[in-house]
């Protein structure tokens, strides 16, 4: 009996072997292949549907009118998914797996900083284009020539909420209440912080305090705030953990306005807060409420087609998609050999200088990052993100 | 000559592998895989030692890995490219390949002394309260790493590619593979003769039971030392290596997560079973790997596999025992010391 076992066990694992070593053949000469590196399961899995669902939205779009053209030939484009599990090491395999099995001429994604760092310098090391559409960190792009992003950094949008505050509340005074353990929500915080007291002086932002990720009390850290009395308070917090702190700031009677940041945006933000966040303001990549034109119409057939309002990682990923397919087309033609197409869409990214995207036109001067506006919202009393203003870089 | 056999192929199998990657008949995909894997041999095996041999419960495996890959990674950054702790490398690229195994070493040797924060403890409690404490350990390194800003807080730390770099640039073969490779083979191998040897012996004999081990004349108190530091000495090293693989590391790369995917290898191979943990890494790496297509559904079918096994077999692939004990013929062609 035992051996048996041991029989089947070792069997399965030379099956598991076998698979392992055969995955992974076979190009199509007619196809565009693209491979995607996305956070489908693992902490946040509404990142990575909301990516795919985009994607998927856009292959739909073009094969149905026949493919994409390239050099007055066209050619069906295909996606590959790869699921990171939202880890470092997970989505530096994927990455390597799009490159050398799937033969993919580029990488769109990771989303998360935390996996668009080291996949990154994968995908550069390895010399294929990746352009990922929602990672804020500078690491990932810096003196990496085949790595592009689609949105906008940090250093930018700390001094739009600064700015904006300061203006629409008369502020002047601020308190900032963030997550210690999150590199973006960290990193906001600071650039706020010293973006605020060079406007108004030092000692002005009147209460500086952290939490952790999974912290769901912030009774300790919100009474030192309101015992403060700042005039606004700024929280570059994931949506999740909002929707508690404005609700626990209120019961402990502070009624001043709050500022927020992109990762305020998502679907999910009126369902777990409700009344207390109407009214809010946070600077993000683009308003789904009050859009026009091609923005209109991508969350129209989003919302049609999944049924709900895309937030800012659909918005992006579409963006990057077709801003690799726009350098695809403009590299004006398709290589046999996979490196020499790598290159040379990596080129036409580089060259590209002005891309109109749905989140805002992208200015590129070389680094791989985006010059591009900001949008301020507000919550409306529907709970919809109405446009308030545009802030662009000077 | 059977004595060899083993030793002999291994070598030669290391050899086979890098002059294959060497050649790109192995992708980089698959070297990246086969990494993995060895660094989860590393992993498993070491916390088998405390969780296996000694019959203790520790579930804070990440926490040491991470204090092996972020003092080996501040060391080969500070020795090999430009950083803002120190500005520029202190020592020229062509030394790399001395101080890599430096930088393992003192990673591992920090993540050694870490392990003082578990085996401390375990002096005077054992069982569930022991697992909280390895837990908080875990805890423990990752909020402090969060805190340090000098090495990147939350927002992680790189720079390590210059190392790599630099010995790629003395000569040009597969490094970090070839070290991979030579750490999981010294890491199982320094395990199996700890607890083959008359000292280790103690150690199987505390699972057993520790007052009769004490009668015994074991020092308890003395293995129980050395088992958790060893161990988490081990994890360490795989820490440095997994840094310089991925080229970036982030505290919330080795939170209780990580641990507990150790955890699973652990008791998937069989507890007190090195080539069980062994086995068990491998299968881990490339069911992980094989059944990434089917996103979602990989963490309904792996935990599935995982409770069958459970069911069908509830000591882990391998129970207690090692290959060569399943099948005495093996004996003939090889041993393993």
């Amino acid at each position: 009996m035992k051996k048996t076992t041991m029989k089947l066990l070792v069997a399965f694992l030379a099956l598991a072997l076998g698979a392992f070593a055969l995955m992974g053949c076979g190009k199509d000469s007619d196809t565009i292949k693209i491979g995607f590196n996305l956070e489908l399961t693992g902490d946040i899995p509404k990142v990575g549907e909301a990516s795919k669902f985009a994607a998927e939205m856009l292959k739909e779009d073009i094969n149905s009118k026949g493919g994409l053209e390239v050099g007055g030939k066209k050619y069906k484009v295909e996606f590959v998914y790869q699921d990171n599990e939202a880890k470092a090491e997970s989505a530096v395999n994927a990455a390597l797996k799009l490159i050398t099995q799937d033969n993919v001429v580029a990488i769109i994604g990771p989303n998360s900083s935390k996996q668009a760092i080291p996949a990154g310098g994968a995908c550069n090391d390895n010399q294929t284009p990746m352009v990922s559409p929602w990672s804020t960190n500078p690491d990932t792009t810096k003196d990496r020539p085949w790595v592009f992003r689609a949105a906008f950094l940090d250093p930018f949008q700390g001094p739009v909420a600064a700015n904006f505050a300061a203006k629409q509340f008369g502020a002047k005074t601020s308190a900032v209440l963030f997550d210690i353990a999150n590199d973006y929500s960290k990193g906001l915080a600071e650039i706020f912080k010293a973006e605020w007291e060079k406007k108004s002086g030092a000692g002005t932002v009147v209460a500086f305090e952290s939490h952790g990720t999974k912290d769901q009390d912030f009774s300790a850290q919100l009474t030192k705030i309101v015992a403060a009395n700042p005039d606004f308070i700024f929280v570059p917090d994931n949506y999740n953990q909002v929707a508690l702190i404005v609700k626990q700031a209120r019961d402990l009677g502070y009624k001043g306005p709050f500022m927020g940041s992109d990762a305020w945006g998502s679907a999910e933000l009126m369902t777990l807060c409700g009344k207390e966040c109407i009214g809010q303001f946070f600077s993000t990549h683009y308003a789904a409420a009050g859009a026009q034109g091609a923005t209109k119409e991508f969350i129209d057939r989003y919302n049609a087609k999944y049924k709900y309002v895309p937030d800012d990682v659909a918005a992006l990923t579409w963006d990057a998609t077709r801003l690799v397919l726009q350098a695809i087309q403009e590299a004006g033609k398709v290589e046999k050999d996979i490196k020499a197409e790598r290159k040379l869409v990596r080129d036409a990214l580089a060259n590209i200088k002005e891309f109109a995207g749905i989140t805002g036109t992208m200015k590129f001067a070389g680094t791989g990052d985006p010059n591009k506006c900001a949008v301020v919202v507000q919550i409306s009393p529907e709970g919809k993100f109405e446009f308030k203003e545009s802030v662009c870089p000077q | 000559m059977q004595k060899h056999t083993f030793t002999i192929s291994l070598f030669v199998g290391i050899f086979a592998l890098t002059v294959l990657a060497q050649l790109g008949v192995i992708n980089q995909y698959l070297q990246s895989v086969i990494m993995l894997m060895g660094v989860n041999i590393i992993l498993s095996t070491s916390l088998n030692l405390v969780n296996g041999y000694m019959g203790e419960f520790s579930c804070g495996h990440g926490g040491f890995m991470c204090v092996g890959a972020y003092v080996t990674s501040v060391v080969t950054v500070l020795c090999f490219s430009k950083n803002h702790i120190l500005g520029a490398p202190l020592l020229p690229p062509s030394m790399a390949l001395f101080a890599f195994p430096i930088a393992l070493f003192a990673g591992a040797a920090a993540a050694a002394v870490a392990g003082l924060v578990v085996a401390i403890p375990s002096f005077k409690t054992r069982g569930d309260y022991l697992a909280i404490i390895t837990l908080a350990a875990n805890y423990i390194v990752i909020s402090a790493i969060d805190n340090l800003e000098i090495i990147g807080g939350p927002r992680g730390f790189m720079g390590m590619n210059a190392a790599v770099n630099g010995m790629e640039g003395i000569v040009d073969i597969p490094w970090m593979l070839l070290w991979v490779l030579f750490g999981t083979l010294f890491s199982v191998w320094l395990l199996r003769r700890f607890v083959s040897s008359t000292l280790g012996k103690g150690v199987p004999a505390i699972a057993q039971d520790e007052i009769a081990a004490e009668i015994m004349s074991v020092d308890t108190n003395r293995m129980k030392l050395i088992a958790f530091m060893l161990s988490s000495g081990i994890a360490g090293l795989a820490g440095g290596l997994f840094a310089h693989i991925l080229g970036y590391v982030n505290p919330h790369s080795f939170d209780i997560m990580k641990s507990t995917e150790v955890m699973v290898m652990v008791y998937l191979g069989g507890m007190g079973s090195l080539s069980g943990a062994t086995l068990s890494a491998v299968l881990f790496t490339v069911l992980l790997e094989v059944l990434r297509p089917l996103e979602i559904w990989k963490w309904v079918v792996i935990p599935l596999l995982l409770i069958l096994l459970m069911q069908f077999r509830p000591e882990g692939i391998m129970g207690n025992k090692e290959l060569s004990d399943l099948f005495p013929k093996l004996k003939k062609y090889y041993s393993f010391k």
